[in-house]
């Protein structure tokens, strides 16, 4: 019995819903050697930035309940370095739709990364990250008005005819209004959610445990308020959203989709388990069995 | 997923535990590369570097410090982990036959493994080993059963000679260093004049190199102690960034 996995967004088919995560997959190469990444609906690689990057001081990481803290810093070799080696590197191993996931500290960087990115056959979907917690002045200033997230969409509209999908922050009173003023300007499509900001002390030093004081969280312990706030926007827009936040098995990509998502992403679950995209992907045709499923597509509300 | 059995655990020093397990270690190539243990209710995994290893055994020595190595200190013979191994560059095993190996606290069970490699080469390492006190100190026996010469430190002078690796290390002249421990101790053995092979310690997300938790800046750019690491040349590392 044959299930049919595929999704499609906004014009891009995909096998499976199922994209690792930008930040938590790298440039795919470090999970070649746990399995074939072409089994993946798509890859959203690492958040670039204009410059070169060598993000936050560490400690960057610290383990919570269900879930992890990351102050990474959106650490990348810059656009330039991306385009000539990370790009051909990973089409190389990769055949299936990428996603580049750019993001940027000033209206000015994302419009040049993106009219960069905007010239590579190989990416399919740029996801405009406007939800980093991590750096100062960063994405997330962007991310939190529906006035700016506006004002971005419209100008990188401008500067690529690829499919812009904005990846929102969950750090905000109202993400309906943001995900509506994105849909508004032009959007094709949302990602969220970005990491919830959050913070964990030493008892040892009396200190942060990051040095950067707060981080992102992620990992299952979100994966309440990611079904939420999909369910929500998915409510309120009629662009496809790409779901994420604590996703960790089949049956949490079926909820996922059921509150709204036309695929998903799987992000620190790929940190503690390489296989867990892989597992996940085989997974899904029992749970859909289980559900009688017969496809995904027809999950969208 | 990669599984291994607990064959046996025991305290060896102060909240200091060996751990035998049996799996697959196929994927250790050298010494110096370390294991990342996925532990129940935990939810990232605990990177232990490789203190030996055979064709279906592995020993882990680690440090009972927190939460989760507590845990995995009380799980009992026969408790099966998913472990991811053969992570990280171990050390690069040279043709220096005058040469040192120097540990300090959990930073001395990789240089086991070290030493049988150097040995397997005709090479007679000295091994330097450094605690804090009496009660911390382990492996002694263990090293000196490898027939090289053992020296042992304690910063209080309660067992052998009192200071650090590097009281020891300056009456020698040695032509290759290998080193694994704490930062400062690191640090201040780049000084001497030899081929210096550092294991780094950097909190991990991931240890397979996906996350860039770990991340160091060193003169080569951007490295990734789990992947790149966890062993650098100290010419490489620029330590007023570390």
């Amino acid at each position: 019995m044959g299930y049919d996995l595929s999704v499609e967004l906004s014009g891009v088919r995909l096998d499976n819903p199922v994209i690792p995560a930008s930040g938590t997959f790298g440039y795919g190469a470090e999970f070649t050697r746990y399995y074939d990444i072409n089994i993946l609906g798509s890859l959203s690689f690492k958040g670039t930035t204009k410059d070169a990057r060598f993000g936050n001081p560490t400690p960057r990481i610290a383990e919570t309940p269900s879930g992890m803290l990351n102050a990474v810093g959106l650490q990348n070799p810059g656009i330039e370095s991306v385009i000539s080696k990370e790009l051909p590197n990973l089409r190389k191993i990769f055949k299936k739709p990428i996603i580049a996931n750019i993001s940027g500290f000033s209206l000015e960087e994302y419009l040049y990364c993106c009219e960069k990115i905007d010239k590579e056959e190989q990416v399919e979907i740029i996801e405009v990250n406007v939800s980093c917690p991590n750096v100062k002045h960063g994405g997330m200033s962007f991310g939190t008005s529906p006035d700016s997230v506006s004002l971005i969409t419209k100008e990188i509209k401008k500067v690529t005819k690829k499919p812009i999908y904005i990846k929102l922050s969950p750090n905000v009173t109202d993400i309906v209004s943001i995900a509506k003023a994105c849909e508004d300007a032009g959007a094709d499509g949302l990602s969220l959610i970005n990491t919830l900001l959050g913070m964990r002390m030493n008892l040892k030093t009396r200190q942060p445990l990051i040095k950067n004081v707060t981080g992102g969280l992620s990992g299952p312990a979100i994966f309440p308020v990611a079904v939420r706030m999909v369910y929500q926007v998915a409510s309120a827009v009629s662009i496809p959203i790409i779901g994420m936040g604590g996703i960790q098995t089949a049956e949490n990509v079926i909820e996922m989709m059921m509150a709204g998502a036309s695929a998903v992403q799987v992000g620190a679950q790929n940190l503690v388990n390489p296989y867990a995209c892989k597992e996940i992907i085989e997974d899904l045709p029992r749970v859909m069995e289980k559900y009688r499923i017969n496809s995904l597509k027809e999950l969208k509300r | 997923m990669p599984k291994f059995k607990i064959i046996s655990q025991r305290t060896i020093a102060d909240s200091v535990y060996e751990m035998i397990l049996e799996g697959d270690t196929s994927e250790i190539t050298s010494p110096g590369q370390f294991v990342n243990i996925a532990l129940p209710e935990f939810y990232l995994r605990r990177p232990i570097s490789v203190c030996d290893c055979e064709e279906n055994t592995l020993r882990l020595i680690y440090k009972a410090v927190g939460q989760g190595t507590e845990k995995m200190s009380l799980l009992p013979e026969g408790y099966e982990l998913d472990i991811l191994t053969g992570l990280g560059n171990g050390f690069t095993v040279n043709n220096s036959k005058n040469c040192v190996v120097a540990g300090g606290g959990v930073g001395v069970p990789p240089l086991y493994m070290l030493c049988k490699k150097l040995i397997e080469k005709g090479i007679k390492p000295t091994a330097v080993l450094g605690f804090t006190s009496a009660r911390d100190v382990f492996y002694e026996n263990e090293f000196r059963s490898l027939g090289i010469d053992v020296k042992v430190t304690t910063n209080d002078g309660s067992y052998g000679i009192k200071g650090f690796v590097t009281d020891v290390l300056d009456t020698m002249s040695f032509d290759a260093l290998y080193a694994c421990g704490p930062m400062p101790m690191l640090r201040a053995l780049c000084k001497y004049d030899a081929v210096c092979q550092l294991s780094l310690e950097e909190r991990m997300g991931c240890g397979f190199g996906a996350c860039m938790g770990c991340s160091i800046q060193t003169k080569n750019g951007y490295k990734r102690v789990c992947k790149d690491g966890p062993v650098f040349f100290k010419e490489e590392l620029i330590w007023d960034t570390i």
